[in-house]
Order: structure tokens, then sequence, then C-alpha cells
């Protein structure tokens, strides 16, 4: 259940970018990833209001999008970290210590190794979570944090990652993957 | 050119093609019209083998939605027309066509038929695939019938008798998932039980045009829902709980009542506005438990809304009428049938020409408004109805609250406005000129007649089937019956006549008001008339000009259209 999120304004600027993604698709209905995206991008998640608000511009009902929203994983519909830890648990990463990675990583976070849910620090700051297959199953297993992409991933590799997340500022993490 | 080849052509608008089901040629036409949208659109092999009363399994499919052919039940094998390098068809020694069997089954409610094409619905693929399905289906389904509301009238259940299996080789912990799910005000959800059909999502969002339900957290826990915070709430709902195929959705005031193999099922139609929505009554002991639509493409195809379908509850009501009473010394006392109808015959004949008002209810039947018609035949008596005008809806609900209407007017009951003659016979009570009043089934008191001027009155008879301000002023009060306590017939907003027939009995002394109707005129007249119902409505379409060519037989199920 998508939370819900007081005061929500869509700020000038993104709804013009939203306006204008939607004219790239026949339908407006085509464009409901993208819009939810260019939300998410902006709010961190996808709340109660955001759907709504999405579901409105498209001209669909929220329940429209509620089906979209549910079947990505990449959409959050409650606040995530500033840093989100995403360990592929796929065939090839599954038999090559994927569950493993997860279990170093939540325990030195203070997480619960077992569960297979979104979870995050209690300062807000990182977010572990399982994903499917990220497309690299020969260098499994393999993490992303945001947008960094991290391969062969030993204990001592992901502690390096969580460390940079501890230093780093902004969320901007580069590609670090040392091939 | 003839007539018959005209007319043969004009039939045929539809081309005809020829398949082969199970080995046996059949005609099926090549298009038939989309359940939604009414365009000719290619028929599909489900109904190819449904109109010609062969069975193929199915879970989504429904004849009245679109198509999704997402659950995989009716999934058969076919081949098409073996053709020669000169693309002429191949034929057998004996002379049939060589057939090229499909390596691959298809989907029978999702696939067009074609000329020449075979479809075998009961091969050993085709029953082995059925069972597979079915096992796949039961894995995560709890296997809990007994106390499932749905058994008795479960699809699962019945395909399992067909190709289930005696014992489930699953071993491992079946999914668990949300039970008892308030999904609106009249639907409860259970989401271990829904296969996810779609079926109340394509009803809700395509026929009802509230595209509110929806399947989320797609994969081993997929559920279906509404979206948070808006609940599933039009007028239409319940029909989701007909159309789904397993126990996953209920009626919040239906389930767990009784169990369905106890309810005697009553053909009927639905009182509760002009369109008449054809039922299904559930009762059992003289009790109604529910009302489910029966289909009639005529009317209401196999729908119905959710007021028409919980408007029944009045029928069991404590304190419905159950005595004959008489006023005596000013203070009513119990009577009985034949006193009463013997007094009542006497004030009428001896009443002078126009000194009678009526007040007869559109919610009464067409037999028995044409009875009250003839009792007050001679006697230059004003009648009317009650108008009940309401809003209408986009897909059934008529505009007008009473159920016929139609039928006041055939009968010459109504005023052409109904209930414009109201007015004048207050006036013509205040001015003394009416002296008698009966009233069928209305509280004239809220309807232009107040309580004060009854008692100017020397006479008032009164039917009706729950007290009132007006029963209680009645000098004769005779308890009649709800449709659901006899037969009749109510022609709708759109002129079709419709029967329906008797599901419980009335209770204490109370009677079908035709009966005691059909005694009255009888007293009066001294003319047998027609005893039963069915010769009392034959007699009435002899005589009322609209309904003249009907007869109580050819109305079947369905009905049959008046002439107004
Ligand atoms: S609730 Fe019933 S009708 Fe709806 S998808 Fe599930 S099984 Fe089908
Ligand atoms: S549309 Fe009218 S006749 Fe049909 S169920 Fe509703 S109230 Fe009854
Ligand atoms: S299985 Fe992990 S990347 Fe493919
Ligand atoms: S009935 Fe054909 S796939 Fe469900």
């Amino acid at each position: 259940m998508p939370e819900s999120h007081p005061n929500f304004e869509v700020p000038s600027q993104l709804e013009a970018e939203i306006d204008e993604v939607i004219t790239h698709y026949p339908e407006k209905r085509s464009a409901s990833l993208m819009v939810l995206h260019a939300l998410q991008d902006h709010f961190g998640f996808l709340s109660k209001e955001a759907i709504e608000w999405a579901a409105q511009k498209l001209e669909l009902q929220p329940i429209n999008l509620y089906e979209l929203v549910t079947f990505y994983p990449m959409f959050h519909e409650e606040p995530v970290g500033t840093y989100i830890l995403k360990i592929c648990r796929t065939l090839s990463c599954a038999v090559n210590g994927a569950h493993r990675l997860h279990h170093h990583v939540c325990e030195r976070l203070g997480l619960d190794p077992n569960s297979h849910a979104s979870q995050t620090t209690p300062d807000g700051r990182i977010t572990v979570e399982y994903a499917e297959c990220l497309a690299s199953c020969g260098t499994a297993p393999v993490m992303m944090c945001n947008a960094a992409f991290y391969e062969n991933v030993s204990n001592e590799k992901a502690d390096d990652v969580i460390e940079e997340c501890g230093n780093n500022g902004d969320t901007e993490t580069e590609n670090k993957e040392d091939v | 050119m003839t007539n018959v080849t005209a007319e043969r052509q004009e039939k045929s608008a539809v081309e005809t093609v020829s398949v082969w089901i199970d080995g046996q040629a059949y005609d099926v036409p090549k298009t038939m019209p989309h359940p939604v949208s009414g365009e000719q659109v290619g028929t599909t092999m489900i109904q190819a083998c449904h109109m010609h009363g062969i069975d193929v399994p199915y879970y989504c499919y429904h004849p009245k939605l679109p198509v999704a052919g997402n659950c995989r039940m009716c999934l058969v094998e076919f081949g098409t027309p073996a053709l020669g390098p000169d693309r002429q068809p191949l034929y057998n020694e004996d002379g049939s066509p060589q057939i090229r069997k499909s390596p691959r089954p298809v989907i029978a409610c999702a696939t067009p038929i074609s000329p020449g094409m075979a479809i075998y619905t009961q091969t050993p693929e085709a029953k082995q695939m059925r069972e597979s399905v079915l096992e796949f289906l039961l894995i995560n389904h709890p296997l809990d019938c007994p106390i499932c509301d749905q058994a008795g009238e479960c699809k699962l259940q019945e395909y399992a008798v067909d190709y289930g299996k005696a014992d489930s080789r699953f071993v491992e912990q079946k999914v668990h998932k949300p039970k008892q799910v308030d999904l609106g005000p009249r639907i409860m959800l259970d989401d271990e039980r829904c296969i996810l059909c779609s079926r109340c999502i394509r009803f809700t969002r395509d026929i009802a045009g509230d595209d509110a339900l929806g399947f989320a957290d797609r994969g081993s826990y997929s559920i279906l829902t509404n979206y948070p915070g808006k609940p599933f709430d039009n007028n239409y709902t319940l029909n989701t709980a007909d159309i789904c195929p397993v126990g996953a959705l209920t009626s919040k005031d239906f389930r767990f009542q009784m169990r369905v193999w106890f309810l005697k099922e009553t053909k009927s139609v639905c009182t509760s506005c002009g369109t008449g929505c054809n039922i299904m009554i559930g009762s059992r002991n003289d009790r109604i438990y529910r009302y489910t639509p029966r289909e009639n493409d005529a009317v209401n195809s196999c729908w119905m809304c959710d007021y028409g379908r919980l408007n029944y509850k009045w029928i069991n009501r404590e304190d419905r009428l159950r005595e004959v009473q008489q006023r005596r010394d000013g203070a009513p006392a119990k009577t009985n049938w034949s006193v009463a109808l013997k007094e009542v015959a006497e004030r009428i004949e001896s009443s002078p020409s126009g000194s009678i008002g009526v007040v007869a209810s559109a919610r009464l039947t067409n037999e028995e408004l044409y009875l009250v018609r003839r009792l007050v035949q001679d006697k230059d008596a004003i009648t009317d109805s009650v108008p009940r005008m309401g809003e209408a809806d986009h897909l059934l609900v008529d505009a007008d609250k009473n159920p016929n209407t139609n039928g006041a007017h055939a009968t010459g009951i109504a005023a052409k406005k109904v209930g414009a003659d109201i007015a004048t016979i207050a006036d013509r009570i205040r001015q003394g000129k009416i002296k008698t009043l009966l009233v069928f089934g209305e509280d004239v008191t809220k309807h232009g007649i107040e309580a004060d001027l009854l008692k100017e009155l020397d006479t008032l008879v009164v039917s009706d089937i729950l007290p009132n301000a007006t029963t209680e002023r009645a000098d004769y009060l005779l308890p009649g019956c709800a449709h659901a306590e006899k037969r009749g017939t109510f022609t709708n907003a759109k002129g079709r006549v419709q029967k329906f027939m008797k599901a419980i009995e009335g209770p204490g002394d109370a009677r079908p008001e035709w009966e005691f109707l059909h005694e009255l005129v009888q007293r009066k007249t001294h003319d047998g008339g027609s005893a039963n119902l069915p010769a009392l409505f034959n007699e009435m379409a002899e005589q009322v000009p609209a309904f003249h060519g009907l007869s109580w037989g050819e109305l079947k199920d369905t009905g049959a259209q008046a002439s107004l």
C-alpha cells in the first residue's frame, strides 16, 4: 500500500517535463512508466498522492498505475534510503553467493538478514533489497548501488561500497567497477 | 429472385463456414457480435463448440465479456485442411478432406475459426491438458470446500470432478494470501481462492464502466485488488460475485447464510424499476435468501443492479399484514375472506355510478390491474396509479421505479400522465361525490389524498403488504402478496411482458391480489371468469388490445413484446 505524502506538490518544472514526455507517445497511457519514473526520481518514492496525480495526468484510474507500481520492483511505495543496494538473486548469482552477500550486507548494516523484503537503515541512509537478473550473469554475484554496478562482489568489496556510501555526501556514485 | 431465396440471403448476411468438431461437420457463422462493442468479430472455437452443444471447459472466458485468454483451461487440439502443391485441398480415399494437425494446442476462447478447420476437444491430449491446468490451479488453492461459500456452484469443484486427480502431488507449502479482504460495501474477497481469471476486472471495467479493479503484486503473490482507499462501490458490484468462477468474491449479504444446494430456485423478475431484470429467487422454507440475475438478452443480459438485488428484505419483514380486517365500532377487527369479500362486492355493486375512486399501484401485476378495471367497469370510476420517477443509469436502471407502469396504462388504470387523476379523486372526495375508495398497494396519504380526507368516505377498501397510514384507516383491509409469493406478469418499460413464478407462501391469511380480485369480480358479475392464473392471463390477452396475440405458455421464460 503506497505511503501517503502530505503536502505533495509537483513543481512546475517537473510537470512541464512530464507533459513533454507524454507527447512522445501515441496514447497517454503508454507514457505511464516514464511518468512514474520521473516522479520517483524527484520524490524518491511513489506515494499515494503521486500515483493519483499521475493517473489524472494520464487520464487513467489510479488502479491502472497501481498495477504497474506493484509489479516492477524498481518502484518504491515508501521512502527509501539515499543509497539503494540491489543484490541480484537470480540463478547465476544465487549459486555464486548472492545470499551470502545479502546476509553479510544486512548484518553489517543491522538489518534482518533473513528478510526478502526491501529494508532501510534507521538513519534513512541505505536500503538493501534483492533484485532479479541484472544481466551480468558471467560475473556473478553482482549488485548495484544506485546507478553504479559491481561485479564478482566479495564481502570485502561490499564493505568498501558501504564505506563509500557512508562517506559520500551525494547520491551520484560513479561506476567503480575494477575490471 | 424468389421470396424464399431473398429471405435466405437476408438471414445469411453473416457468412457461414463449415468446421469439423470431433470428426463431425458443423455450420457456424464466420463472425459474431463482440460482447461489448457489438461489432462483428471472428467466431472463436469455443463459441463454435458451445453453439452446437459441445463442451469445452473454461474459467476466464465468459460469453458476455471481452476475451482475456489467461486460464488455459480451454486448450484444444486443432488442424487445418491439407493443401497440395497446387494449393488445392487434398482428400482422403473416402472423400473426406485431409487435415494437417497442428503440433501445438490453442486456447479455444481466443482462436478464431477458419473454413474447414478441425477442432478436437476429446483427444487424450486435450484431456491431459485440462488435467494439468487444473492441477496447477489447485496447487495453491485452499482445499477446504466444506467451509467455502462457493461450494456447490464452483467451477473449480465441477471441473475437478471431470478432470481432477484424486491425490495432490504437491507436497510443498502452499502460498498464503490475504483472506476476508473488504473490497467494498457489498463484496468480500478471499485472495487465496482467486484463480486470477480477471472476469471481475473485465466486467467492472467494460460492462459497469467503473475501472476499479486490478491485479497487484504480480507473481507468486498476485492479488486482485481495488485501489487502496477507494472502495469497490458501484451499483453493479454484486455481479462480480456471480461471475467469479470460484469462491474468491462473495456477496456480504449472502455469504454463509445458506448452502446453495438447499436453495429452491424460482424464475422471477425484479420489481425495483421499469427494466424488470430477470432473476432467480433462492429460497428455503418460505424464506428468501437471495436474488441472482437470470439471463435474458432482450432485457438484462446476465446482470442486475445491486439495489434491485438486495431489495428483497421487506418480503420477510415481521410486520407484514397477515389478517383480513374489518372496521367495527371504529376499530379494526379480524374477519375472514368470505365475509370481507362478500361485503366489499356488495358495497361496490350498490354504489351509484361516479361514486367510486380507485388508486391501484403500478406494482400490481397486469392480471390484477385488469381485474381491478373489470371490478369497477360499469361504475364510471376514476382510477389511477402513483408515479415513481427517479434516476436512470447507463446500463440497466430505468428512471421509472414502478415495475408495471405500462401494464397500468394498457389495462386503463393509470392516467395518461401517471398520478394526474389522483388530485381529481381527492377533489371529488372533498365534494362528497366519491364515497368509496379502493386502494391497492399504495399509501395514498403520501400521494395527494390526506388522512383527514379519508374520513369523508363511506367505505375505504385497502389491500396492501405492509402497514401504513392508509391501511390504518381501512374499513376493509385485505392482506396481499409480494411478487415472490404469487404468479403473474409485468409489462416492463420497453413493453416486454414478463412472467414470474411463485417462490414462497405469503404470511398468515395474505392472498395473491389476483385471487381475491377474481373472486370479487365473480361475485359482482356472476360470471365464472378464469380461476387460474394462466387462464386469466389468456383471458386478459383477449380483452386488452395491448396484449392481443399473447398467451401465458408462449411468454416462456423470457417474455414477449406487447403492442403498446
Ligand atoms: S476474484 Fe474471481 S473473478 Fe476475479 S480474478 Fe479472481 S477468480 Fe477471477
Ligand atoms: S435495473 Fe431495475 S429491474 Fe434491474 S435489478 Fe436494478 S432495479 Fe431491478
Ligand atoms: S543472475 Fe545475477 S546478473 Fe544474471
Ligand atoms: S477460457 Fe480460454 S484461456 Fe481461459
